[in-house]
Order: structure tokens, then C-alpha cells, then sequence
């Protein structure tokens, strides 16, 4: 299990407009194409530097390729990571401002507190 | 040396560019109060006159990741590029070029270092809306140095909310013993409660309304022992998600000072987030 890693797609695809998009039409492609290429990038050093070890586990690659938010929320993935990869992606689906933020909301309704924890 | 003509402490409400900017059908219907409250609070700075604006703010995992995450980061580079892709994305926030003032951070670095305080720091920093958005709000010319000093509300583990306000308290002496003629401004920016990817995101007001009141009455106040009495990490999960940003605000407390109330507060209430505007004259209230 590895919080950090989850919390690593979300950061490094949000970051790359072609990765977004990639991720919002194929979802189960883009996650396997950035667990070989992406995953083990220590992103200040160059390519022969990569991080050997790091693997999210089934549980985290299933909750990523269903883009099923609520379930990376359970995870522990960091709320604002989240939040922000998702708005970026699903957004432009809804009408009404804030349509889709509130669609989120919505479907965390169930959460309590405490929340997951997100240290990683 | 140095004077301290001004402490701001503000919420960053990344929305505020758009909505002030929207004309016609776009333009949200709470647009205009909030430009009047924002342009009512931009005056009190403009009335201090300062010639360099040190910024408290926090990056919200744009340049700062896991893999190096400081705690406390003072920015020393002559410029700072600012505004990330995914916030013109998300909030249509504007690239911006600001000027740094590399002898202030020098100053602050090494002073704070002696202090106590292991600062990190960086020599090329792109920062982010925590900053960009009081400079549109409080000084959209952005014709003035700024010296950037990022904390970790946002990664935990984080520093205990006290350490907050001794920082606070530091930076507030070192700019004070700036062998200098400037006139400097401290400008932080944080949140009341906050909820940001979690189910109480997005309502008709903040998350805890009651939280809100309380928080704006010890800022108000300098209420500073009865603040951190209440306030622990944990206890800044009940409130919203995203609360812990409201240790920036302890920090501006940790510079105006305890027992040291606001000269000048104002509030606004929106859907999401509750804004609040502060501003202290440690020397009195300019002509």
C-alpha cells in the first residue's frame, strides 16, 4: 500500500494537460502506461536515478482506473490532489457552475469523522 | 532601521479574480460587495506606504512535493515567476513576474537561522495563488518586492500550531532589525474552516460557521493564548478538512502581536468559505 504513490499519480498527471486527458479517456491504459513509466521518476533527478521499489497495490490501481474518487478518498489520498485532478477532468460535463463539485460532495455524503488519514 | 508599517492577514479566495473581472451575464451576483470590501481593505495598505511586502502564503503541492516537503521556506531570488497551469485552468488566475528582494530574504534567513528557526530555502521559486491572490486583491500593480515565506499547512506531519506563531513573532523581529530604511509590510494569507474534497465542500457558507465566528473574534482581538488554548492539530480536522490553513492566520497573529487588536476587520460571507480581512498599524495608524 502506498499512499504516497497514489497521491503521486495525481499529482504528476494533473500536471500534464496530454496526461489529463489521457487519463480521463482511458483511464485503465493511462494508469498502466504511468506505473511503467511514470511511477519510479524521483522528479528532480534525471532518468537513470528512478525509484526501484515503489508499487501501488490492486485495491489503489482499481479505485485509479474506475476513477472512483470516494474510493481514493477511503484510501487516504490526499483530499486536494483529488479534488483538483477531478474537477479537472469532469467539470466541463456539468451546466450549472460548481455542478460538479457539488455532484462530489454528494457522493462522499455517507463520510464521517474522522476522516482517513492522509499523512503519508 | 526597518519599520514595520503594516501586518495584513487575509483569506485567499482564488475565485475572486474571476469574479471581479466577469462582466454581463458572467458576472456572479455577489461580485460587487466583494470588490467594494476588497477595495475598501486594499486602501488600508495603500495608506501605509510600504516599499517591500514580505508574504506569508503556502503552496498548495505545486512546486513542494512529498518527496522534499519543507516546513517553513523562505524564498531569495531577484524574481519570482507566479501562477501555476492548473490554476489558470481551475480559476482563470492570470501568469504574473513579481520582484524579489534578495537583501530582506538574506537578512531574514540568516536572522531567523540564529533564532532558532532551521529555515529552508529556495534560490528559484515559483509561487503560488496563497500569494498571487493578496497581490490582486491588496496591491494589483504589483510594482513592489516581495520577500516569499511558505509554511506547511497542507502535508502532515506539520509544525504544532504554536510554532506558527512564533514564527510569527520572529519574523516580526527580524524585520524590525533590518538595517534598513524601508518600510515593510507583512501580508499572510489563510483560511477559516475549509473543507476542500470531502463532503461539506461547496456549501451555501463555510463548513463550521461557528468555528468562523470564534476564529474572526480571537484575530480581531490578538486573542493569541485563547486561540492556541483551543486550537491543536487535531481539533482543525472538525471544522473542514482544509482547516489547518488557518495556522497562517496564527501566524499574522504571531506578528501583530498578543492582546494586539485588528485596526481595521471585515468579513464576507460566501458560499464555501467565509472571507476575513485584517490589518494592524503597529505604529499607529497613518495620516
Amino acid at each position: 500500500m502506498s499512499k504516497y504513490l497514489l497521491n503521486k499519480f495525481l499529482y504528476t498527471v494533473d500536471r500534464d494537460p496530454e496526461l489529463v486527458e489521457r487519463y480521463r479517456d482511458d483511464p485503465a491504459g493511462t494508469v498502466a502506461h504511468w506505473e511503467a513509466e511514470y511511477a519510479g521518476r524521483l522528479l528532480n533527478c534525471v532518468a537513470g536515478e528512478a525509484t526501484t521499489w515503489l508499487a501501488l497495490d490492486d485495491t489503489e490501481r482499481a479505485a485509479l482506473v474506475a476513477h472512483d474518487y470516494p474510493a481514493l478518498f477511503a484510501l487516504g489520498a490526499h483530499p486536494f490532489l483529488t479534488l483538483t485532478l477531478f474537477i479537472a477532468m469532469f467539470e466541463r460535463d456539468h451546466a450549472e457552475p460548481l455542478g460538479f463539485q457539488l455532484e462530489y460532495a454528494r457522493r462522499l455524503a455517507h463520510v464521517t469523522l474522522p476522516y482517513p488519514d492522509i499523512a503519508t | 532601521m526597518a519599520e514595520l508599517v503594516a501586518v495584513i492577514a487575509s483569506t485567499h479566495h482564488p475565485f475572486y479574480y474571476r469574479a471581479s473581472t466577469a462582466t454581463g451575464a458572467d458576472r456572479p451576483p455577489f461580485a460587487d460587495e466583494w470588490v467594494r470590501k476588497i477595495e475598501a481593505f486594499r486602501a488600508t495598505l495603500t495608506r501605509a506606504r510600504p516599499d517591500v511586502l514580505v508574504m506569508v502564503g503556502s503552496d498548495h503541492f505545486h512546486q513542494l512535493w512529498l518527496d522534499n516537503m519543507p516546513q517553513f521556506l523562505v524564498g531569495k531570488a531577484p524574481f519570482y515567476d507566479a501562477n501555476f497551469s492548473n490554476e489558470e485552468r481551475e480559476f482563470g488566475l492570470p501568469k504574473m513576474l513579481l520582484k524579489g528582494h534578495e537583501e530582506l530574504s538574506a537578512h531574514v534567513l540568516r536572522e531567523g537561522l540564529d533564532a532558532g528557526f532551521d529555515l529552508a530555502f529556495s534560490n528559484e521559486l515559483r509561487i503560488d495563488h496563497s500569494i498571487t491572490c493578496p497581490i490582486i486583491t491588496l496591491r494589483p500593480q504589483a510594482d513592489l518586492p516581495i520577500v516569499p515565506v511558505y509554511t506547511n499547512i497542507f502535508a502532515p506531519p506539520l509544525p504544532q500550531p504554536k510554532r506558527f506563531v512564533q514564527l510569527g513573532g520572529m519574523i516580526r523581529q527580524v524585520v524590525e532589525s533590518w538595517p534598513s530604511d524601508q518600510r515593510v509590510a507583512v501580508i499572510g494569507t489563510g483560511h477559516l474552516s475549509l473543507e476542500l474534497g470531502g463532503p461539506r465542500q461547496f456549501g451555501p457558507h463555510g463548513p463550521d460557521p461557528e468555528f468562523d465566528r470564534k476564529a474572526v473574534g480571537w484575530i480581531a482581538g490578538g486573542d493569541i493564548e485563547e486561540c492556541l488554548a483551543e486550537v491543536s492539530l487535531d481539533s482543525l480536522h472538525l471544522p473542514g478538512n482544509a482547516t489547518h490553513g488557518f495556522m497562517d492566520f496564527m501566524l499574522m497573529m504571531g506578528v501583530a502581536g498578543q492582546g494586539r487588536r485588528a485596526d481595521y476587520v471585515d468579513t464576507l460571507d460566501l458560499f464555501h468559505t467565509m472571507e476575513a480581512y485584517f490589518t494592524w498599524y503597529p505604529n499607529g495608524a497613518p495620516e
